[in-house]
């Protein structure tokens, strides 16, 4: 295993722990506690009402929208990340790079301001 | 290496993780409390006062009725996916504090990529939510789910933006040498939140809609949403969604702490204050940082929807974005950036 791998193995164990944890707090309940089900107590909540239909229903589309421009600036952030870290080492040329790019961006920003897709009302 | 040194050496990381684990939740038992505690004082209440003096014991108290009480699984939900969101919810709070130094080298993993680390795990907690609010197969955690989701996907974006501006001045992605630069002859001013400020602000306010507290917590806007994503939950699937959340807080207001207000770092740069072991002065930091949530949970009414999307899609992107732009500029014309 190399050095590089290696650093991660702590993380792994962290959560190996972490998952233990939540495990066993998961299971406690279904060994130690009361149980005694009936249809009622079963059904989806709905205010008293039999559930009328299917839950999974159809949604608005701007979740979806918001996820997508999500994805956009995340990835962008994630692009960022790497470069502002080796930013004092840059120069110029990577300065100036990455303003270029920040303000393709923010022409696309904008776009999407004007059409609308940031809108909820 | 040979095999008993590896053995060694991952006992004592499992030791270490176990005593980080249960020392957090240990903590987080206790500003649970004092979250209620506060949030009674402002309304002129007590707040729990039965169990053990004060009422110190009432978290512990909850935890035991939680055990005890009979967990239901509706009949309509996907059992599996239902059962699995709690602990990922948990699970994933948790690890992000597998790369959070807690003072001078007390860190389980000293990752070189740690704020990645900790961006790219608190972008999964999402999917707990997600999970959590599909598999109820009910209408108020599904709409709860999407609600929520979108909520906390628009302030990571912000969140994402203010971490490069804090980077960019520290030069390094690991958490440790983030504290470390911030270690000047200035003491408390020498921290990032002064020259950062508005970064700081946004991130503080980004940070209580990435956790769903209040005025953010439409998730469980229960005059609309009943309980939100949680709806269907009880005994300790709940109780897991509601560690996980505070989890997610601790860890906000341990970020915070690192990125701007100088981690482990002693407020004043002078002895006697620098004798103080520096896991003091970061739990102070981070009891700090609770209690501004705490204050703005007891003291900011509730957002509405479309508010809270044009705050975040329409106030703190355009500014964090404009900020990294000014702090780039800034620190590449006047030479001021870490090489």
């Amino acid at each position: 295993m190399n050095a590089l791998l290696l650093d991660y193995l702590p993380v792994v164990i962290f959560i190996g722990v972490s998952l233990v944890i939540g495990l066993a707090l998961l299971v406690a309940p279904f060994l130690v506690a009361y149980q005694n089900p009936d249809p009622e107590k079963l059904s989806a909540y709905e205010c008293g009402f039999n559930a009328f239909d299917d839950a999974r229903m159809t949604f608005d589309i701007r979740f979806y929208l918001v996820a997508i421009l999500f994805i956009i600036f995340d990835l962008e952030v994630a692009f960022l990340f790497p470069w502002a870290v080796s930013f004092g080492g840059l120069g110029d040329l990577g300065f100036w790079s990455m303003m270029l790019f920040l303000g393709v961006l923010t022409v696309g920003f904008i776009y999407e301001w004007r059409k609308g897709a940031l809108e909820w009302d | 290496m040979s095999w008993q040194d590896t053995l060694i050496k991952v006992l004592i990381i499992v030791g270490q993780s176990l005593a980080l684990l249960v020392a957090l939740l240990i903590i987080i038992a206790f500003l649970l409390l004092a979250d209620r505690k506060i949030w009674a004082a402002v309304q002129l209440r007590r707040g729990p006062n039965v169990v053990g003096p004060f009422g110190l014991f009432q978290s512990f108290a909850d935890l035991l009725k939680f055990v005890l009480k009979e967990p239901v699984i509706p009949s309509g939900a996907n059992k599996v996916a239902f059962l699995l969101a709690p602990l990922i919810t948990c699970v994933l709070a948790l690890a992000a504090w597998a790369v959070v130094p807690v003072a001078d080298g007390w860190v389980i993993a000293s990752l070189n990529l740690g704020t990645l680390y900790i961006f790219a795990i608190s972008s999964l907690g999402v999917y707990g939510i997600i999970m959590g609010g599909w598999a109820s197969n009910s209408k108020y955690p599904f709409l709860a789910a999407l609600r929520s989701a979108a909520q906390m996907v628009s302030y990571e974006v912000s969140i994402g933006f203010v971490i490069v501006t804090v980077l960019m001045c520290a030069g390094s992605l690991d958490l440790s040498k983030v504290v470390l630069a911030q270690d000047t002859r200035l003491g408390i001013f020498g921290w990032y939140w002064l020259p950062l400020l508005p970064m700081f602000v946004i991130f503080f306010i980004s940070a209580l809609a990435e956790t769903n507290r209040p005025p953010f917590d439409l998730v469980e806007a229960e005059s609309e949403l009943v309980a939100g994503f949680m709806t269907e939950y009880g005994s300790t699937p709940y109780l897991l969604f509601m560690l996980g959340e505070y989890v997610a807080i601790m860890t906000m207001c341990a970020l915070a702490t690192v990125l701007f207000l100088g981690g482990w770092l002693s407020p004043i740069p002078f002895a006697p204050f620098t004798w103080v072991p520096g896991i003091i002065w970061f739990l102070l930091k981070v009891c700090f940082m609770f209690f501004l949530f705490a204050m703005a949970k007891a003291m900011v009414p509730r957002y509405r929807y479309d508010q809270l999307m044009r705050l975040g899609w329409k106030v703190f992107l355009p500014i964090s974005l404009v900020a990294v732009v000014v702090v780039a500029s800034f620190l590449h014309f006047t030479g001021m950036a870490p090489q």
